[in-house]
């Protein structure tokens, strides 16, 4: 194999002491705790899911396919929200794994990739609530629990945001595509364990 | 009787009405004035949104202190409604919805107007909307500043009494039958309360 084991990648660098016990590939010990887990998977099925129903819907000709698809893409923003706050909440309050021993711009870059998740999380769903509420179209959650209008109607404030919805989200659809190709590549290339991570134990 | 008979009785008689109509009893017709607005609220999916109608015209005869001697009329220009919102301004005007080129006005027409506290009145009439034509008790709350009175109300209409919303959308669990209409008229001309 052409690539290097973590351990050696940090004896080449003489640095690290902090992971003097990498766990190697699928022996790892040190994981995302269990709540951060079910938060990551659960957000990475609705944000996809959320995305592909943006991308077909925003389209379609008026119907009632379409409304009701419209009203559900809230909802699924509006969980979103609830559930990235949540899992701040929880990122703030307990330890993440320790980096994987790595040339230093990979971990900054990993940490700024995360952040800038993070922060189109909150993003991407806000712009989109801002847009709904100045289209004169408040959110009724679930069609039974309305929210407050994030801002007040506006038709020439929502065409002035309307798209930014859309680029933020392309730009989170991006930065989604960057985050699993890594993910990927310490998996199938590094084989460093560190996808195993944010894996459920098995047994 | 011969129909020339006919006729002239049906005549006389219809005279002698207009005539037995006491000119006095008669309320002066009041103005309808700029900023008088008439909504419509649906709800989708529990989403309430709000619409306007942007052209109508009103025969308003109403002498506050006795009611019952007044006559209230309205003609809605269907054409004129608008959400705000582009997509659902252009399907309104269609046969679906209003059907605007068929039916281009919707009209209230009182039958009969009865006070119902102070400043409040009930107004029962007939309101035909694409082409059906419902009675409906309408309450209205009227004060005044000065020369100007502003009589507001709202009341609920079964949107799918008057076929609005055909085919998918009778589904009401999509877009509830009820529609709320609410209106302000700011009116001079009218007698004091």
């Amino acid at each position: 194999m052409s690539s290097p084991t973590p351990s050696k990648a940090l004896n080449s660098r003489g640095s690290a002491s902090l992971h003097t016990d990498v766990p190697m590939s699928s022996t790892l010990s040190d994981r995302y705790s269990r709540p951060a887990m079910a938060l990551h998977w659960l957000l990475a099925l609705l944000i996809v899911g959320n995305f592909v129903l943006g991308l077909y819907m925003h389209d379609l000709p008026f119907s009632m396919t379409r409304l009701k698809l419209f009203n559900w893409h809230k909802w699924a923003g509006v969980t979103i929200l609830a559930l990235s706050a949540a899992r701040l909440l929880w990122r703030l309050t307990h330890q993440p794994p320790a980096d994987l021993p790595a040339p230093a711009w990979q971990q900054r870059a990993a940490h700024v990739a995360h952040g800038a998740l993070y922060a189109l999380f909150f993003a991407v769903p806000l712009a989109g609530w801002a847009y709904s509420s100045a289209a004169g179209f408040p959110i009724v959650l679930f069609g039974v629990l309305p929210l407050p209008d994030f801002v007040a109607p506006d038709r020439a404030f929502a065409e002035a945001i309307k798209p930014l919805h859309g680029a933020l989200a392309w730009a989170l659809a991006a930065l989604v595509a960057v985050h699993v190709a890594a993910a990927l590549r310490h998996h199938f290339v590094d084989r460093d364990g560190l996808l195993l991570r944010m894996m459920p134990r098995r047994g | 009787m011969t129909a020339r008979t006919l006729f002239t009785l049906t005549l006389a008689a219809a005279l002698l009405a207009a005539v037995a109509q006491p000119a006095a009893a008669q309320p002066k017709p009041a103005q309808l004035q700029a900023g008088s607005e008439i909504a419509f609220t649906t709800r989708q999916m529990g989403v309430p949104v709000e619409g306007k109608f942007g052209k109508f015209t009103a025969q308003i005869a109403l002498d506050p202190k006795k009611p019952e001697t007044g006559s209230v009329a309205f003609s809605i220009d269907t054409g004129s409604a608008r959400f705000g919102s582009a997509e659902l301004d252009a399907e309104v005007p269609k046969a679906t919805w209003l059907n605007t080129v068929r039916f281009p006005q919707a009209t209230f027409q009182s039958s009969s107007i009865k006070a119902a506290g102070p400043g409040r009145f009930e107004v029962a009439g007939k309101l035909a909307i694409k082409g059906v034509v419902r009675d409906v008790t309408v309450p209205v709350q009227l004060s005044q500043a000065g020369a100007n009175s502003t009589a507001t109300g709202a009341f609920a209409i079964k949107r799918l009494a008057f076929n609005v919303g055909e085919g998918e959308w009778t589904d009401t669990s999509m877009l509830a039958d009820d529609v709320q209409i609410r209106f302000k008229l700011m009116l001079s001309g009218l007698a004091p309360l």
